[in-house]
């Protein structure tokens, strides 16, 4: 082989491993845009509900209460025969069944919407105003297109009747969609239309609060002493490779610990944020810990020696100087740990986090459920309406993740020092 | 460095005083996954009612709900459990064992387990047997047990399409799958695979019940919907699930006969649909007065608006009661009367 030759083979040597390079990275991109392109396609439409416009008239004979009720009494009145007898005037229904089916196009919370009408101005007995109703989720699903109605009838959830009502309102335009704030403000919910992330989206942040109050401090007096003031001898080796055995421990074996000795020995109540926020705390801290030693390691020496060299002591080096200076790494290292530790399921369904929750926690000690978990209940549950709540929640989910490893980015390119 | 140390000794003491003090005020649910969408329809009607927080339910299996049910009186101990078979005598022992001396037990109306297909396959009819032929791990051909030979189901019975077996099924820890061994592979056991067990000194009804690894059975997961895409994409699977999700996905998958008989409410709630079972839940006697609403909870799910056959569990998919049933379950929701657990 001459010299030509050989460079010649080593030239193509590397550029196959540029195009296998460029293959990979493609692959890897072609997988995230599948996945992200069928969660948005399926998960945006929630972000809607189906509404259908209905006039509502306050007929004072089907009401207990009068004109300037307080708060307490109009809670406590019964809305049902006003909401009754507005809903089968939404269309000219013939007798009873027709009714019934033209009232099971609305959603259960209809009475309650009404009500919250009432609330909000109380002078309205005798008058008649629009509302927005929530559809039932079988219109909403197929006024989002997601529920075939070229089937036989006896393979459908909605009758044929119920589809004349319904292209009676389209043609009317009393159906329309508006931004869906149910998904947002509520609980979870059995009912698609009525369920939402509010629950879900304070459960893991009172976790995540925990957590890292937990977690910081801790991580950061650890990584602190182990690097700048444990002497180096067999045992800190010892915990150094245990740090790094813990981080590498799947989480589910935390959520064991969890339920043995939080639930079992201290019997903290289940199913709350305080005991997710210590399980996750606990799987954290090796997470946070290794990139907190690895951004104090990158501080150089000289300037740990520049401190001294001037009468500081030991103490004052390191937190006058070290540890402002790591603080950057330190952070970001913080935000990536909390945002692993806020898509984790597993230890929670061990302690009980895999639960229907419809209140919204009020305290960290409330039951409750978190975003991964909701998404785990709703892709089981049988009504096709959660297939997009389930996607939209996993869009939620995603995009925190990403705000956070943006914040954790930023912080330390704004910030942190280059040594060189 | 003192400092720190007050500082963790109240942490600690703020910790066992939120322990000690912590009362619950919202009731507990734990058990069945096959109970559980009836049990939270009916705990957001009782939220919604306003007196009362919604109670709080956590899905865990039968067996698992059995387990944090029996293991204590006091809050941190769930109040309900709900269970896709009755309590077993090994669980009332640990009931009574722990202290858990009054259950209330509600039976709360009928699951059908459908075998069903894509809508798009044709019409199927099976025997029990042949269910059983088709999935269990060993069968008896010629008077001896061996490692099951059929591939396709026409080598079961020849009146049988001449397609491959392929069935989803629900993994060991699921309810579905517990009913499903005791309705289909113990009743559809053939005689002689059960005396061969007896005779080889095994038990008859675990062995009958083992299903076959060879690829023609898939273990397919707890999600029941993701069986229904599985199947409503491949016309030759057949998958088992309760009835609700043949009722919720009737536009992508049919139910194929059972000894001729569809599952049909009727059906389910007179048994003459083979494959149908009760569902119940049990109450800690011991927590009535104590966490406020369990007993308006009980009335609730046992009055006719959510049990009876026009109530709202009879519309996704909960097959209500006999009327003499009914009676008893909704005396002992009224009256609070307990099991026997010795």
């Amino acid at each position: 082989m001459t010299k030509e030759e050989r460079l010649k083979k080593r030239h193509r040597a590397e550029k196959r491993f540029r195009f296998y390079g460029l293959t990979s990275i493609f692959v890897a991109l072609l997988f995230v845009v599948i996945l992200v392109q069928n969660i948005f396609s399926k998960g945006s439409s929630a972000f809607k509900k189906t509404v259908i416009t209905t006039e509502v008239f306050f007929d004072q004979e089907l009401l207990e209460i009068q004109n300037g009720a307080s708060q307490e009494e109009i809670m406590e009145a019964d809305f049902y025969d006003i909401m009754i007898e507005n809903l089968i005037k939404a269309y000219p229904a013939k007798d009873r069944d027709e009714e019934d089916e033209l009232l099971k196009l609305f959603s259960g919370d209809a009475e309650i919407e009404i009500k919250k009408a009432f609330l909000n101005d109380n002078n309205l007995i005798g008058k008649t105003i629009t509302l927005d109703l929530t559809a039932s989720d079988d219109i909403d699903q197929l006024h989002k297109g997601n529920y075939p109605r070229d089937l036989p009838e006896e393979r459908r959830r909605i009758s044929d009747f119920q589809l004349v009502i319904y292209d009676y309102f389209v043609e009317n335009k009393k159906i329309s969609k508006n931004f869906n704030n149910y998904f947002f403000n509520n609980g979870d919910s059995r009912d698609p239309e009525l369920a939402g992330i509010g629950g879900a989206l304070v459960g893991s942040f009172y976790s995540i609060l925990i957590c890292l109050l937990l977690a910081f401090p801790v991580a950061v007096l650890a990584s602190i002493y182990l690097e700048e003031f444990a002497p180096k001898n067999k045992i800190t080796d010892f915990i150094e490779i245990n740090i790094n055995n813990l981080a590498a421990v799947p989480s589910i074996v935390y959520g064991l610990l969890a339920l043995q000795i939080l639930l079992a020995t201290i019997q903290l109540p289940r199913s709350t944020p305080l005991v997710a926020g210590i399980t996750l705390a606990l799987m954290t801290l090796p997470r946070i810990i290794i990139p907190c030693r690895a951004s104090l390691k990158a501080v150089p020496p000289s300037i740990r020696e520049g401190a001294l060299a001037v009468g500081a002591s030991k103490f004052q080096s390191v937190f006058h100087h070290v540890v402002p200076l790591a603080l950057p790494g330190t952070l970001s290292g913080t935000i990536i740990g909390l945002a692993q530790a806020l898509g984790e399921t597993a230890p929670l369904i061990l302690i009980g986090m895999v639960a229907f929750v419809v209140d919204i926690p009020s305290s960290p000690v409330d039951p409750s459920s978190s975003l991964p978990v909701q998404v785990y209940l709703w892709s089981e549950s049988a009504e096709r309406g959660f297939v997009e709540k389930t996607s939209a929640t996993i869009m939620m989910l995603l995009s925190f993740l990403i705000v956070m490893n943006f914040i954790a980015v930023y912080l330390r390119q704004k910030f942190e020092k280059r040594w060189n | 460095m003192n400092r720190l140390v007050k500082i963790l000794l109240g942490f600690l003491l703020v910790l066992s005083f939120t322990t000690t003090s912590y009362a619950r005020d919202q009731i507990k649910i734990v058990g069945s996954s096959t109970v559980y969408p009836y049990a939270t329809v009916v705990a957001e009607k009782f939220g919604k009612g306003g007196k009362f927080k919604t109670p709080v339910i956590e899905s865990t299996g039968t067996g698992g709900g059995m387990k944090l049910f029996c293991a204590g009186v006091g809050a941190n101990h769930p109040d309900i459990t709900n269970a896709s078979r009755a309590i077993k005598t090994k669980e009332k022992a640990l009931c009574e064992k722990n202290g858990v001396a009054e259950i209330i037990e509600i039976v709360v109306g009928n699951d059908g387990i459908s075998f069903a297909h894509s809508v798009n396959a044709p019409d199927a009819d099976f025997t029990k047997e042949q269910l059983w032929r088709a999935l269990a791990a060993k069968v008896d051909v010629d008077g001896k047990l061996v490692e099951n030979p059929y591939k396709k189901w026409s080598d079961i019975d020849s009146s049988l399409p001449g397609k491959k077996i392929e069935i989803l099924i629900a993994p060991p820890t699921s309810g579905t799958r517990d009913a499903w061994n005791s309705l289909v592979m113990g009743k559809g056991c053939s005689k002689t695979a059960k005396s061969l067990y007896d005779a080889a000194g095994k038990k008859a009804k675990k062995e009958c019940a083992k299903m076959r690894e060879d690829g023609y059975a898939v273990e397919a997961g707890e999600n029941d919907t993701l069986i229904v895409q599985k199947l409503s994409s491949n016309p030759d699977a057949f998958g088992f699930f309760g009835y609700s999700y043949l009722v919720a996905n009737k536009d992508k998958i049919k139910a194929s006969s059972i000894n001729g008989v569809q599952p049909s409410l009727e059906g389910i709630q007179d048994y003459s649909y083979p494959i149908a079972r009760p569902l119940f839940f049990y109450v800690k006697k011991a927590h009535i007065g104590v966490i406020p609403g369990i007993q308006e909870y009980m009335k609730e799910f046992t009055s006719k608006k959510s049990m009876g056959s026009r109530g709202y569990l009879a519309e996704i998919g909960l097959v209500p009661l006999a009327a003499d049933k009914y009676k008893v379950t909704r005396t002992a929701a009224v009256d609070l009367n307990t099991i026997k657990i010795k």
